[in-house]
This record gives C-alpha cells, sequence and structure tokens, in this order.
C-alpha cells in the first residue's frame, strides 16, 4: 500500500494524543498549571494535527463534513464520530481541569474510554480489511493500542519530568512496560505478516483471475504502459533491502534506543527530562518507520491482478 | 446509505467469456468515452501528453501467461471491472455513504456529490474497481451504465452498457442474474461461471467463464483417419485413385 | 450538512444523450467501420463530438467498434493536428517551420512542380500512405505524367494481394473472406489484427459459438491466437514449408475435390514437356489459344473449352506437332508427393511435429469432405451448366503479413490459396468468400504503364499485373523506368509499386535523381521505412554544393509526425471527421461476400483550423497545373473540391467514384450523375449496399448470375469468368527468360534467382536474409505485430490509447532469456546484420522458442506528437526499423539486393535475423538516439477532462 505521509502522521500523532489523554483522563497527570496546559494543549494538539492530516489525505475534503452520517456501519465513520466525541468530553474535562483546577473523574474516565475507542476504531479502518491480508488481523488494533498506551506514557512521563512534576519515574517505568509490549505485540504482528502472503491469503494472481486451475498463471501485459492510480495506491513495491533497512531504523529508533535512555532516566537521576525528551523524539521517528513500513510492506489483492507480490518470504520477519 | 440492501429485486451484472476475448481493450475505450460524458464528472486524464499518461478507468483489459501442466503456455486475456458485489465491501466501509447499493437492481454505485475523496472504498475492492479520479477528486466506478440500460433516449436494443455493445468479439454479456433463465444464467450455468477471489466473500454478481480447454485434436476425431480408407501412399497410387475419382464424376 | 441518513439519490436514469447524430465512416484505422457521431452543443455554441458509437446497419462493423475507433475524440482533438500549411525555416528534421497561408503553399507547390511536368514528369515522385483515395491520386498522377506513383501496398501486403489475384483473381487482405456463417474449420496464418479489424472478431465470435475449430499459425500466441483451441507456433518463413506439406499429405490421402479441380482449375491443362524449348513448360492451345486438355474418353487432345469434353488429371499425351504434354494435375502431384515435402522432412524446420501437420491435414479434410455443406441452391455456371445444388467444402482459412511481409511470401501466399483450391472450398459456402469488385482474374488487371513525355499524361495505370516479361517496365538496357524500380527484374510483379525504395533509390540517384518528393499520410521518416535512421540521413543528404540531394520534399499529414519535420511544404489535412472521403469500388471498398458496398465521410462537425482535405487541396493542385480533367476547357478549375469530384466524375460512363443512388437516384452501379448523392448516402448512414442475388452469391468466377450481376453494377463491362491457376502461366514466362529465352533477358546476376523464385507452381525457398547472414551469429528471429488498441504512429497523440501502449518492451522466449541471462526488466542489445538497439525485454513462454517479438511503430522521435519531454513512447518504446534494411546484406556477387520477395518486391519485414546479449545496468536507456524535433504545434494540455465542455 502507499505510504501516503499524511496517513502515517496521522496515526502515529494520534494515537500518541489520544494515549495522553486518556491518561490524563484517568487522573495521571500532574499539578501544575504549566505541566497542565502544556499536556492538554500536546494531547489536544497531536490528536488534532493528526486529524488535519488525515483530512489533507481527503481529494475532497470540502465534503468530510458527510464522514459522520455513517457511524452504523463504516469503521472511518465511526472514527471521525469518536474521535470528535473524544476531543469534546475532553475539552469539556480539561476546561475543569484547567481553569477551575478540578479532575471530574467520571468525564475525565469517559474521556479516556473514548480516546481508547478512538484508537480502536482507527486501526479497526485497517484490521477491516479482508484485502489486505496484512492489516486484517486482531493484532492491528493490539499494536494501535499498545503504541498508542507507550507512546502516550513515554509523553506523559516526559512532560512530568520537564515540569518537575510527582510521577515521573512510576510513569516512566510504565512506559518502560508499555513499549516492550507494544513491540513484543508488533513483533508478533510481523511474525505473522511475514507468513501473510496473498497467495497464502488465498488472493494470489491464480485465485484472483481464477485461471490458476488451467496452470501457473503469470501477468504478461498490463493493462496500460504507466502507472495509474491503483497501482500507486496498492500495488506500491517496497525494496527488500530498504524494508530491512527501515525496520532497523524502526526498531532501533522506536525500541532500542527509548529504552537505553528511559532505563538510565528511570536509574540515573541525571538530565531525566532531557533523556525521556530524546527518548519520545526517537519513539516517534521509530513509530514513523514503523508505520511506512505497516502501509509499504502491505499488499493488496488487487497486486495480483498486476502479478505484482506473488513470490512468498518477501517481508522478512527481521 | 452505507448499509446494503437486504435483498435486491434484481441483479444485473455482466458475464465477461474469456474464451472469446481477443484483449482489444474495445471495452475499455468505450467504457471510457462514454462515462466521459455520463454519469457524473468526467473520467480524467492526467499528464495526458507527458511522462507518466494516467487516467481514470473504469475497466482494464490485462492480459496474462497461462503455462498448464504438459502443455505450451496460452494467453489469457483479461478484462477487470466493477464485480457489483453483493456483500459489497467498498459500500460498507465508506464513511460518508456516498457508496451505495442500488435495492432496485444491485448496481453499485458513488453518489458524487457526496464523496470526499478518502479511497478507503478502493482499498476495500479486492478487484480494483475503484479509481479515484484526480481532475474531480471523487471515486469513480463502473456505474454498469445506469445511464444508459434505462434511458428513453435509446433505442431498446442498445439499452445495454457501452461496453457491452461494442465488444466485437462478443465476449461480454449483460443482464439480470436473479432471472435464473435469463441469457446470462444460463450462460453461467453451463460454462460454469466463476467468481474472482470467492474467499473474500465479496459474493460477486458479474461472472467469468473459463476459457475452454485448448484442443489437440477435433472432438470427431475418429473421422480424421477416414481417407486413409482410399490413401494413395504413393503417386502412382494416387493416379490409380484419381481414376476412380474421376469415373465417379461421369 | 446533509441528512445524516440518506436516501438512495434520485438519478436521471435518462439523460439526453446528445444534441444530434451524424453517421459517419472511421478512419482511425483502415477498416472503415460505420460509426454515429453524437455531439452535443457547447456553452460557445459550437458543436463537440461527444460520443461515438458503432452503426448497427452497417455492413462492416453491425455496430460493435474497436478501441482506436471509440477513442476516435481523442485523435479528433488531438493536440498534434497541424493548424496551418508550413514551410521550413530550419534545415530538414529540425522541425522549425513557418505558417503560411494556403494561397501561398498551393503557389509554391504549383512553382515546383510546374517546370518538372513541362520538361521531365518523372522528376515528380508521388506517393501516397494508407489512404483510400488511390483511384483518384493515381489519376492525379497520371493526368500529371509522371510514372513514378504508387501507395504503400509495396511495403505492406502486396505479396498477399499479387500471390492471391495471379492464382485465384483475389485474396485475403479486403479481396474476401472467411464464410463466418458456415465454415467448420478456419487455420488463420500470421494475422494480429488486420485490416478488417472488426469483422474477423465478429467472425472468430461466430465460429466459437457453433463450436467450429480455430487454428492459429503463428509464432506467437496473442490475441487471435490466444483464442485460437489449438496453437501452431511456427518458426517464421516457413509457412510455404508447412502449407505444402499438408498438401502433401492431402494428395497422398487422395483428399482432394476433383471435380472441382477438374471444373474450376486449370488442374486438367496441359503443360508442354519439351525441356530447352522456348515453351517449355508454357500450356499446350490450340489455333484458337485455347488450352488444352486430355479427353478421358478419346484419349486425345481437346479444347478445355469443350463441355463435352471429360478431362483427365493425369496422364501423357502427344501433341499434335509431335511433343508430349502432361496435364497441370499430374505435375503437381508428382511435385508435391517429393519426399521434400513429407511431414518428417519439413518438421524441424517448421518447428512442427510431423505427427501434428499429418492430423492437421487429416483434420482439414474431414472437415472439408465429412462434413460437407449442401445448399439446395440451384445455380448455372458460365458455360450454361445447371446445378441443382451448391456443394460447400466448410474449411477456411486466413492469412496476412505473417506470411507475406518475407522474401518468400508471394510463393507462401501462392502455396497457401493451393491449399484452398485442392479442398474445394473457394468459394462454396462454409468456404473463402470474395468480396466485389473481386473475383477478378489477373488478366482482367490493368498492365502498368510507364510512358511519359512532357505536358502529357501517363499513357496508362502506373500499376498493374505484368503477364510476362513483355510487360516489364525497363529501358532497352534493362534500366528500370520508374524510381523505385518497380516492374524491373529486380521485382517484375510489383503490383503495388514499392514505396520503401523511393528515398534509397532517390539519394542515390539509382536509376536517376528526382527533383520533387511528394508523400501524403505516409510517416516514411519513421515507422513506414526500414533503416530508419538512415532514412533520416538520406532525407537530409546534401550533395558538394551544400543542397540536398532530394532537393523539394511536400508532404501531406494531418499531425504533427516525425515526417513532418523532414518535408519543405507542409498541406496540412483535416481529421477525418471534418472531410469528404470516398470509398469507392474503383478501390478499395468495404464489401461484404453478399453484397457490394462503398461508403463516404463527410463533414460531421465544422473546421476550427486552417487546413484542408488533401484530396481538396490536390483538386486544386491539379487545377493551377492545368491537369487534363482537372480543367475545362476555358482552363477553369472543373471540380469545385473533393466532394464535386465524388459525385461529378466519371472514370467510365456512367461508372464515378460511388456506385448509389446515381441518375435519377434510383439507379445503382451505372447511371449519370446525381447531383443529390452524397445526400442520399447521408440520410442512409454515410454506406450505400448493393446485395448480390441468392443465385449469384457462391461460386462467383464461374456463375453466371453473378457475372451478369457484376456487368449490371458495374464491376466490369461484360462477364469475366475465368478458371484458377494451380499452375501460372505468367510466372512462367518469367522463368523461361531466366532460362535463356525471349528477348527480354534479365542480367545474368539475376538469373538463378528468378528461376527459383518464379515457379509456375508454388514453391518455398528460405528468406533470403536467413541465409545471408552467419546463422551462429544471428540465430534468433524478432518481428512485430499490430497492437488492437493503436494503430501504426498515429495512435500516440491520442490521451486514451497512449495509456494503453506508451511503451513496447521486447518480448524474449524463455529459453532464450535463459541463455543470455534475462530478466523481466532487464534491457538487452540486439543486433541485426545492419544495426544494434538497446531496449527494455520482458519475458514470455507464449511464442516460438527461436522467436522474440515487439508492438509495432510504439516508440517515438522526441518532439513529435505534441508529446511533452520525459514521453514514454520516447523513453521506453522503440522501433525494430532500425535493425532492418532495405538491403540484404551483401553477397560474394558484390551486388546488394533489396530486401523483398523477388517476384512482387514486397519488404520483407519479417526475415529479420538477430542475437541479443544482456546491456549493463547502467545502461537501461534507448539506444539508438534519433534526435529531436521542435513541435509545429506545441505539446498538449496537462489535463485532459474530456466531457468538461458540455457538462457546466
Ligand atoms: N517494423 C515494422 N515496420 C513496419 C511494419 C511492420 O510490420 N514492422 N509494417 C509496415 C506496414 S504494413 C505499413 S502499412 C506501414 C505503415 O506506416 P505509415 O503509413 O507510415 O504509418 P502511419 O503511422 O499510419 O503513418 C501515416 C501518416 O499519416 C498521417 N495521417 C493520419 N491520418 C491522416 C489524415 O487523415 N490525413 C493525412 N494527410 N495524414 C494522416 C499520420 O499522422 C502519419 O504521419 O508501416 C510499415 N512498417
Ligand atoms: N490495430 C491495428 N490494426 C491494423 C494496423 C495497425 O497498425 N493497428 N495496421 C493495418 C495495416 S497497414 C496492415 S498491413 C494490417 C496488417 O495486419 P497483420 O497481418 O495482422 O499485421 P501484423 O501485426 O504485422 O501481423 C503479422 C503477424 O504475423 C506473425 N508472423 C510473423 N512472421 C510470421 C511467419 O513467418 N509465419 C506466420 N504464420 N506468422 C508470422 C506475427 O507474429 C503477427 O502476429 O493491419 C492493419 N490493421
Ligand atoms: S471488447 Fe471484448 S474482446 Fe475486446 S477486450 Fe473487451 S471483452 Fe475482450
Ligand atoms: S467489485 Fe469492488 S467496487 Fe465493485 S462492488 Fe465489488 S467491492 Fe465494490
Ligand atoms: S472515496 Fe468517496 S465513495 Fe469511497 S469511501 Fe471515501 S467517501 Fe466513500
Ligand atoms: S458497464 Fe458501463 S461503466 Fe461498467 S465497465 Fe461497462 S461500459 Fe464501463
Ligand atoms: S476497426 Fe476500429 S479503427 Fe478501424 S475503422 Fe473499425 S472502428 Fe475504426
Ligand atoms: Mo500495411
Amino acid at each position: 500500500m502507499h505510504p501516503a505521509l499524511s496517513v502515517i502522521v496521522f496515526t502515529t500523532l494520534s494515537g500518541i494524543g489520544f494515549g495522553l489523554m486518556s491518561l490524563l483522563g484517568i487522573g495521571l497527570g500532574g499539578d501544575g498549571l504549566a505541566f497542565r496546559w502544556t499536556a492538554v494543549v500536546l494531547a489536544y494538539g497531536f490528536a488534532v494535527i493528526g486529524l488535519l492530516s488525515s483530512v489533507a489525505h481527503l481529494k475532497s475534503p470540502g465534503r468530510a463534513i458527510y464522514a459522520f452520517s455513517q457511524w452504523r456501519s463504516s469503521w472511518l465513520s465511526r472514527e471521525g464520530v469518536l474521535s470528535i466525541l473524544t476531543l469534546g468530553v475532553f475539552g469539556l474535562w480539561a476546561l475543569a481541569y484547567l481553569f477551575m483546577d478540578r479532575n471530574i473523574g467520571a468525564l475525565g474516565i469517559l474521556a479516556a474510554v473514548l480516546a481508547v475507542v478512538t484508537v480502536y476504531s482507527t486501526s479497526m479502518v485497517y484490521a477491516q480489511l479482508r484485502t489486505v491480508p496484512h492489516w486484517a488481523t486482531w493484532l492491528t488494533p493490539a499494536v494501535f493500542l499498545a503504541f498508542g498506551a507507550a507512546g502516550g506514557l513515554m509523553l506523559l512521563a516526559t512532560l512530568l519530568s520537564v515540569f518537575g512534576e510527582e510521577g515521573a519515574r512510576p510513569v516512566a517505568q510504565f512506559a518502560l512496560l508499555a513499549l516492550v509490549i507494544a513491540w513484543v505485540v508488533k513483533a508478533a504482528w510481523w511474525q505473522r505478516a511475514a507468513k501473510t502472503t496473498l497467495v497464502a491469503a488465498g488472493s494470489g494472481i491464480g485465485e484472483a483471475t481464477g485461471l490458476g486451475r488451467i496452470g501457473r498463471v503469470r501477468a504478461f501485459e498490463p493493462p496500460h504502459t504507466s502507472p495509474n492510480y491503483l497501482m500507486r495506491e496498492m500495488a506500491f513495491e517496497v525494496g527488500r533491502k530498504r524494508a530491512r533497512a527501515l525496520r532497523r531504523v524502526a526498531i532501533g529508533a522506536g525500541v532500542v534506543l527509548p529504552l537505553f535512555l528511559v532505563i538510565l532516566a528511570v536509574y540515573l537521576p541525571i538530565a531525566t527530562a532531557a533523556l525521556l525528551l530524546l527518548a519520545l523524539v526517537s519513539h516517534i521517528a521509530g513509530m514513523l518507520a514503523e508505520r511506512w513500513l505497516f502501509f509499504a510492506e502491505a499488499r493488496h489483492a488487487v497486486a495480483s491482478f498486476y502479478g505484482i507480490g506473488q513470490a512468498d518470504g518477501d517481508v522478512a520477519f527481521l | 446509505m452505507t448499509t446494503l440492501p437486504q435483498t435486491t429485486n434484481r441483479k444485473l451484472g455482466l458475464v465477461i467469456d474469456l474464451d472469446v476475448c481477443v484483449g482489444c481493450h474495445a471495452c475499455a475505450v468505450a467504457c471510457k468515452e462514454w462515462n466521459t460524458g455520463a454519469y457524473g464528472a468526467p473520467l480524467s486524464d492526467m499528464d495526458a501528453y507527458g511522462a507518466e499518461p494516467s487516467g481514470t478507468w473504469l475497466n482494464r483489459v490485462h492480459s496474462y501467461e497461462v503455462k498448464p501442466e504438459d502443455k505450451p503456455a496460452q494467453i489469457v486475456h483479461f478484462p477487470r471491472s466493477c464485480l457489483h458485489c453483493e456483500d459489497a465491501p467498498c459500500v460498507t466501509v465508506c464513511p460518508t455513504g456516498a457508496s451505495y447499493k442500488r435495492s432496485e437492481d444491485g448496481i453499485v454505485l458513488v453518489n458524487e456529490d457526496r464523496c470526499m475523496g478518502c479511497g478507503l472504498c478502493a482499498w476495500a475492492c479486492p478487484y480494483g474497481a475503484r479509481e479515484m479520479d484526480m481532475d474531480a477528486g471523487v471515486m469513480k466506478k463502473c456505474t454498469l451504465c445506469v445511464d444508459r440500460i434505462y434511458n428513453d433516449h435509446i433505442p431498446q436494443e442498445d439499452r445495454v452498457p457501452s461496453c457491452v455493445r461494442t465488444c466485437p468479439a462478443n465476449a461480454r454479456h449483460f443482464g439480470d442474474f436473479a432471472d435464473p433463465d435469463s441469457a446470462v444464467s444460463r450462460m453461467v450455468a453451463e460454462r460454469g461461471g466463476y467468481d474472482l477471489m470467492p474467499e473474500q466473500g465479496t459474493r460477486p454478481v458479474n461472472k467469468y467463464l473459463q476459457p475452454r480447454p485448448k484442443v489437440d485434436a477435433m472432438p470427431a476425431g475418429e473421422g480424421c483417419g477416414k481417407h486413409d480408407a482410399h490413401a494413395p501412399a504413393t503417386p502412382g497410387g494416387l493416379l490409380g485413385w484419381l481414376d476412380r475419382a474421376l469415373a465417379a464424376l461421369d | 450538512m446533509q441528512e445524516i441518513v440518506t436516501a438512495e439519490p434520485d438519478l436521471d436514469l435518462s439523460p439526453p444523450v446528445s444534441d444530434a447524430v451524424r453517421k459517419t465512416t472511421c478512419y482511425m484505422c483502415a477498416c472503415r467501420c460505420g460509426i454515429n457521431v453524437h455531439l452535443k452543443t457547447g456553452p460557445d455554441g459550437r458543436e463537440i463530438v461527444s460520443y461515438i458509437e458503432g452503426n448497427r446497419d452497417h455492413p462492416t462493423n453491425k455496430g460493435v467498434l474497436c478501441a482506436k475507433g471509440s477513442a476516435g475524440i481523442m485523435q479528433h482533438y488531438s493536440p498534434a493536428r497541424l493548424r496551418k500549411p508550413l514551410r521550413r525555416k530550419g534545415p530538414r528534421g529540425s522541425g522549425e517551420f513557418e505558417e503560411i497561408s494556403w494561397d501561398e503553399a498551393l503557389t509554391l507547390a504549383t512553382d515546383w512542380l510546374k517546370p518538372i511536368r513541362e520538361t521531365d514528369p518523372k522528376k515528380l515522385a508521388f506517393f501516397t500512405g494508407r489512404d483510400q483515395s488511390q483511384s483518384f491520386t493515381s489519376w492525379w498522377a497520371q493526368a500529371f505524367g509522371t510514372p513514378n506513383y504508387a501507395a504503400h501496398g509495396g511495403f505492406c501486403s502486396v505479396n498477399m494481394a499479387a500471390g492471391g489475384i495471379y492464382t485465384m483473381g483475389g485474396a485475403f487482405w479486403e479481396f474476401g473472406t472467411a464464410d463466418w456463417d458456415r465454415t467448420k474449420y478456419f487455420m488463420i496464418f500470421g494475422v494480429a489484427e488486420d485490416h478488417d479489424s472488426n469483422p474477423i472478431k465478429i467472425g472468430l465470435s461466430k465460429l466459437k459459438q457453433r463450436g467450429a475449430k480455430i487454428v492459429g499459425v503463428n509464432p506467437v500466441r496473442t490475441g487471435y491466437n490466444a483464442i485460437a483451441d489449438e496453437w501452431v507456433g511456427i518458426t517464421p518463413g516457413t509457412d510455404g514449408l508447412f502449407i505444402l506439406a499438408l498438401i502433401h499429405e492431402l494428395l497422398r490421402n487422395g483428399s482432394v475435390d476433383v471435380s472441382y479441380l477438374v471444373r474450376y482449375t486449370n488442374a486438367p491443362w496441359l503443360v508442354i514437356d519439351d525441356p530447352g524449348a522456348p515453351d517449355h513448360g508454357l500450356f499446350a492451345r490450340n489455333e484458337d489459344g485455347h488450352p488444352l486438355v486430355l479427353d478421358r474418353r478419346s484419349g486425345e487432345p481437346a479444347s478445355s473449352e469443350d463441355n463435352d469434353v471429360r478431362p483427365d488429371l493425369k496422364g501423357e499425351v502427344t501433341l499434335a506437332d509431335g511433343r508430349r504434354a502432361r496435364p497441370v494435375f499430374e505435375i503437381m502431384a508428382e511435385t508435391y508427393l517429393g519426399d521434400d515435402y513429407a511431414p518428417a522432412a519439413v518438421a524441424e524446420r517448421c518447428g512442427i511435429e510431423a505427427g501434428t501437420i499429418a492430423r492437421l491435414a487429416a483434420e482439414m479434410a474431414y472437415a472439408a469432405f465429412e462434413e460437407e455443406i449442401v445448399l439446395d441452391r440451384p445455380w448455372t455456371d458460365w458455360r450454361g451448366r445447371k446445378h441443382d445444388k451448391m456443394i460447400g467444402r466448410p474449411v477456411s482459412f486466413h492469412a496476412m503479413r505473417g506470411i507475406s511481409a518475407h522474401s518468400n511470401g508471394f510463393q507462401t501466399a501462392r502455396a497457401l490459396h493451393l491449399l484452398q483450391i485442392l479442398l474445394g472450398s473457394v468459394e462454396t459456402p462454409g468456404g473463402f468468400r470474395f468480396k466485389p469488385p473481386y473475383p477478378k482474374p489477373v488478366e482482367g488487371h490493368p498492365k502498368p504503364h510507364t510512358g511519359h513525355k512532357p505536358n502529357t499524361p501517363l499513357d496508362g495505370p502506373h500499376l498493374g499485373y505484368p503477364l510476362g516479361p513483355d510487360d516489364l517496365q525497363i529501358d532497352e538496357d534493362g534500366t528500370p523506368r520508374r524510381i523505385d524500380k518497380a516492374f524491373s527484374w529486380e521485382a517484375p510483379c510489383s503490383a503495388h509499386g514499392m514505396m520503401h525504395m523511393v528515398i534509397a533509390n532517390a539519394a542515390e540517384k539509382d536509376p536517376y535523381g528526382i527533383d520533387v518528393l511528394f508523400l501524403y499520410m505516409a510517416n516514411m521518416a519513421w515507422n513506414s521505412s526500414m533503416n530508419t535512421a538512415g532514412t533520416m540521413e538520406m532525407l537530409t543528404r546534401t550533395d558538394e554544393n551544400g543542397d540536398y540531394v532530394i532537393p523539394k520534399i511536400i508532404y501531406s499529414d494531418a499531425y504533427s509526425s516525425e515526417m513532418v519535420a523532414f518535408a519543405d511544404l507542409i498541406l496540412p489535412d483535416t481529421t477525418y471527421l471534418e472531410r469528404h472521403d470516398c470509398i469507392s469500388l474503383l478501390d478499395r471498398p468495404i464489401s461484404e461476400p453478399d453484397a457490394a458496398a462503398d461508403a463516404i465521410r463527410w463533414p460531421v462537425v465544422e473546421l476550427d483550423r486552417d487546413v484542408r482535405g488533401f484530396q481538396s487541396a490536390l483538386i486544386d493542385l491539379g487545377a493551377r497545373l492545368g491537369l487534363p480533367g482537372f480543367v475545362e476547357e476555358d482552363g477553369s478549375p472543373r471540380y469545385r473540391d473533393y466532394a464535386d469530384y465524388m459525385v461529378r466524375h466519371e472514370r467510365r460512363p456512367g461508372v464515378g467514384p460511388l456506385a448509389g443512388w446515381r441518375g435519377d437516384g434510383e439507379a445503382h452501379g451505372r447511371g449519370a450523375p446525381n447531383p443529390n448523392q452524397l445526400n442520399k448516402y447521408i440520410e442512409n448512414g454515410g454506406v450505400f449496399t448493393a446485395h448480390i442475388p441468392e443465385e449469384a452469391q457462391l461460386f462467383k468466377p464461374w456463375n453466371k448470375a453473378y457475372q451478369d450481376w457484376a456487368v449490371a453494377i458495374g464491376l466490369f463491362d461484360k462477364p469475366a469468368p475465368y478458371l484458377f491457376s494451380i499452375y501460372s502461366e505468367p510466372l512462367r514466362k518469367f522463368q523461361l527468360a531466366a532460362e535463356g529465352h525471349g528477348k527480354r533477358q534479365p542480367p545474368d546476376k539475376m538469373r538463378a534467382r528468378i528461376r527459383q523464385a518464379f515457379t509456375p507452381l508454388p514453391t518455398w525457398y528460405p528468406p533470403f536474409e536467413g541465409e545471408l547472414i552467419d546463422k551462429d551469429a544471428y540465430p534468433y528471429h524478432a518481428l512485430t505485430q499490430r497492437p488492437a488498441a493503436m494503430y501504426h504512429s498515429w495512435g500516440s497523440q491520442n490521451a486514451w490509447l497512449r495509456q494503453i501502449h506508451g511503451a513496447n518492451p521486447l518480448y524474449v522466449p524463455e529459453n532464450i532469456a535463459r541463455k543470455v541471462g534475462l530478466e523481466d526488466g532487464d534491457w538487452a542489445w540486439v543486433t541485426s546484420h545492419h544495426g544494434r538497439i538497446r531496449v527494455p525485454v520482458h519475458i514470455t513462454a507464449a511464442s516460438n522458442s527461436k522467436t522474440m517479438w515487439t508492438w509495432n511503430a510504439i516508440g517515438k522521435r522526441k518532439g513529435a506528437w505534441a508529446l511533452g519531454k520525459g514521453a514514454p513512447e520516447t523513453e521506453r518504446g522503440f522501433l525494430l526499423n532500425h535493425l532492418i534494411h532495405e538491403l540484404l546484406p551483401p553477397k560474394g556477387d558484390g551486388m546488394r539486393w533489396s530486401n523483398s520477395d523477388p517476384v512482387t518486391g514486397q519488404a520483407a519485414w519479417f526475415d529479420l535475423r538477430v542475437r541479443i546479449e544482456k546491456a549493463e545496468a547502467e545502461e537501461h536507456e534507448l539506444a539508438p538516439d534519433t534526435g529531436s524535433q521542435t513541435s509545429p504545434v506545441g505539446t498538449g494540455p496537462k489535463v485532459v477532462a474530456y466531457g468538461k465542455a458540455w457538462k457546466t
């Protein structure tokens, strides 16, 4: 699938934003005004930048308003409705939190739950697609949720530490745990993906054309000699070497370096805030690589019609 | 109308006969031509005369090389357009309600006035039947020529999709699959019409007919040797045989 | 915000399709289907073409349309359309022009041409491409007086035409077709698309419906061959051998239609057997000149014209002069029953198993004789013999350039016709059927003429069918009279001329130099020339004074093609929707086996540029030059324009370009000119059809009712029944000359090749190029095919079609790829005896194992066709033409023969032999680089959203 920057940025940032929202909602925030403002603005900002960037992905954004209409059947519509609801509820909670110095627990918990469900619905936009066997698994929501939690925790820990709030350390410890869990889930996702080829999913060129029952099928001539929308969007091919390199970046920046930095921050109380900030930035960079691969390595059944992505084992686990 | 109708009164669609499709692209261009002037925004072409010409097409013709076990490889031409699935995932994923399936005849359409161009329906379609129009910013797909098949301005015999009307090899047939006696239903029954990627669970309405097995000998094979009965294996033999043949003329 | 819960929107299911519909004839290719052009009125009140569909009532396409036909809108509105006459400013090839007025253009042309006509008319060489007004353009050239006129047939398919005409008075191509409704066994040789594009597809579909077997004989298994029930992946150039082996089998098994052969062919005619005599191998004739046969009852020679004679097909007879003679059939049987033609002897060479050949022969025999068709349709033959039935042999064939574009193509075409004739299937139900004006015997065709004098029309038609050396167009010393050397010993029966030799010969001033090269509708600087880069050099070659060796070039094109850049004066044509055209029975009509038909084009949209229909421009030019026929007594122009000519011109009294609605509007075929004729055509969808009465529809060459009908409709002036020539006497006459008989003698160097190629019975010899090169150095064959969705070079300006074919890989068979280490996406060097190209490759398993191929004419020169920078046509689209030379590799004799069939001069495109090597990774770029040209029309727009114009 085409790794569109807007969608990569959207899923990464909104995950972290909603992650932070749910943590704030359940009362894990600090007390200082600076912290509160920064945390709320960042949570909101990440979510809203993410959402805006997803709107930028639309070809006719003027009609985006209709996207709230089909929540009964469409995960994308649900995501839209839920993100607005979440932003609304969290907004109300934040008003009280910022201006009245009150943490309305029920509202916060509602916002937290909504944020989690929003991230879940984002993930379901992908996980529902039988056409993309890599994505069509419960592991996809698990990955999105786990990364949302890890990202949120890291951001929260960083903020607490920067503003000298209490609880930075335990939150950082939780972040460590979440990071490990998220990457374990992601590893499981990757391992499954490595086995999940179009052919294995029954969407190889033979089934796509139905000609498999005559013999071995090979694409001979494409319908058009220049690439078209479908090929650009659905038959994106990433080089094996490039994928491996990016996977190393994802793991290095997304987990190895952050783990190291967070451990340092937790156990060597020097420059904690800076270390956590660095870890966060590194994590986000890793996440962007992870998301890029999430799209770039995923194969859509349509690729089969073009004879692309038919070989087994192209997607390397590590 | 993102939910699918429970049932449709009719199931209109196409049968594509891969046994006679010569891969001429006539259907693809006729489709482009009709739909450029008809339903919705024109089908645009970007970089039309430049380095990467890339336009919106609702029907594209592929060619495949198929190698049977012990026979030489063969080429199969394969047109691909929307199959008007009964369980159309493109419809249910659509957040705006732009995509819908008509309850009257099962045609899957995009209401371009509502489409925000998110592209999700194209992701949901296993068959590559949806293409984003880069100029108009809306999703396009085969309309089954809904503005031809009921059109009073068109003579009755021409109220068929443009691609069907034009196919020089008569490889495309249009009809109602809900009616077991329709020509298309019978064709599918007789020739074992099949679904593309059935495991996707989309229950396509359109059906494909397999190329007939390539034969090496005539069906009436035993008759072939018949002439050996008077086989004049040598020139002399031929001339003797000629005598009899000429005598028969008198 | 619209309501959250939506209902199905209200659709307008019945929108008006258009504001007007006009019916005319497609010209996206030479098939000439009927089209309904829908027009809408744009915001500015102008009519815009909105939709083109097939005309259901048209005999050719019956409503269907191919990809090109549907893309007509994009051609009509192409950005590459020329807009005004152009005069060259920069050097040839640069594409730098200035726009001039029509008056300036025609004055300039007149100033160039008038002195030529007044002094030496042959200094004008006028050659036209695939236009459909050859009866008109040739008439102009004849009036001008130059012997140097022809159309493109010489590089196209003259082998097919001539092979058919010399053998049976008609050919495949547009001359006839399989009886799609009845045939039970169909074999198609070497066809990718053909001119009969839609009819073949409609026909194949009918066969599929009836379960008739289709056999495709082709080195490549795409298109029609892909849907064939059986594919015979023959090695190129060996079809003749394969066919003669089928004939061997049929003869061996006695599977020939003896009664058909006796009645309708020259199989019983006696051939003089007197080795060394000047008439050895000619027919024995009586004093009236009638050929003799051996009467079985008397055992004596008797006239073949005598109804009571029972001709034998074998035996030997002593003629009155004491010499011996034998029937054609016996000689033929002896020839083909020889071991050389046994399946086992040809199998390896053809790449077809012997058993397959024997089986195919048995299958066709079965279909012909065990599944014969009997129609209860009484008819009377030309000798008054009544037949109460029509017996059909439902085996049919079609063939095109795959057999004709070889240096042995003429004889291969003849072999195929012989096969049809032996099966008794030509013009019988279920077999092959002629389309009027065919059948027409070779003797019914004109002979070539070159007699020219200043200010005088030529002494007769340029082109024709020589019946012997006497008809050659050479001087006393043997020098060819025509610039293309047609009808010389190099190509005695070059019935369509040799357009592919014109530029090369003119550049070499061999046999003489010319002053003006006038071309129409042929992209000679590109895809229609062999040796494209060399041709560009010839077009720009200068002499010691720095003047161009071909001093002046006039060219008419409608679009900014490669050739435009190489001309000095451009006469811009209209598109096919903006002009009158005439698809005439005098020329290349659109008849069907059951009907004669002709058609017109007429302007269905208004012109928006300063261009003119070429024929109208030529009429104007003819009048300015004062050509006879083009001016009245007082010197005023005779015809207003081409439309006027179409209506008022009479070739013979009562017979004009159009057959329908003559006289008072009720006369068809013959009749006085009818001023209202074009309106009648328009009312009838642009087409006229004259149905052949049922009794006359089959056995046409011998059917009295058909002959009478043909005379009535004006096809001939008197009945012309004839017999098929299994044995061709005209060919034997050329061969006799090569054996030293007669006063016109070929140069000694050519004797052997003429003896070999002019056999009176069909023969096979290996294609020349393959014999002259080192087979180990060039082990493979390389071919081109026409893609169904692209017409030569015209299609690249078409925004829709160029998306389908914007680039072309070389398709390389798996086994070769493995050997040289090629994979999909690699680039390779391909080398012939003449040149070297670097091209992208794609691996295939569906072709003959020695044969690589690509689509024809996709590659383009940079700057042509209004295409932008980096267009795939210029980056990944290539021509194979660079590898093909117009001359054969040098032989021991120091001469370089033309790369053509020695009988007809047909360009041997498909004789090409090559080797292939993998290119380095950093060499993924096309070679050779043919430079670039400035576009006189700019480049096309970025975005096309056709339909916006009226959807506001
Ligand atoms: N390698 C290889 N080369 C081949 C062949 C092959 O098989 N292989 N085939 C050969 C054969 S059979 C042929 S016929 C030739 C064809 O070769 P060409 O006849 O050169 O082919 P076209 O590209 O059709 O070029 C005709 C020219 O006519 C112009 N034209 C189109 N419409 C009009 C019009 O309405 N009016 C005027 N005045 N001009 C118009 C086009 O713009 C174009 O420049 O190619 C030959 N070349
Ligand atoms: N769409 C489209 N239609 C066209 C044209 C076009 O450019 N595009 N051009 C028109 C013109 S000008 C012409 S002349 C006709 C030509 O029509 P075709 O005769 O169909 O022309 P080609 O495409 O050259 O096809 C030649 C075929 O012969 C095969 N072949 C080559 N060598 C051999 C051989 O030795 N033996 C056998 N058995 N097969 C062989 C090739 O693989 C190819 O399939 O088409 C006309 N129709
Ligand atoms: S028009 Fe008919 S024959 Fe041609 S590609 Fe389409 S389905 Fe096949
Ligand atoms: S083919 Fe694709 S676009 Fe058409 S109905 Fe099925 S899923 Fe939807
Ligand atoms: S692109 Fe349009 S039709 Fe498709 S899902 Fe999005 S809004 Fe619906
Ligand atoms: S039915 Fe109409 S819209 Fe659909 S592929 Fe055919 S021509 Fe195109
Ligand atoms: S075959 Fe196609 S391009 Fe040729 S005349 Fe017919 S419709 Fe036009
Ligand atoms: Mo041609």
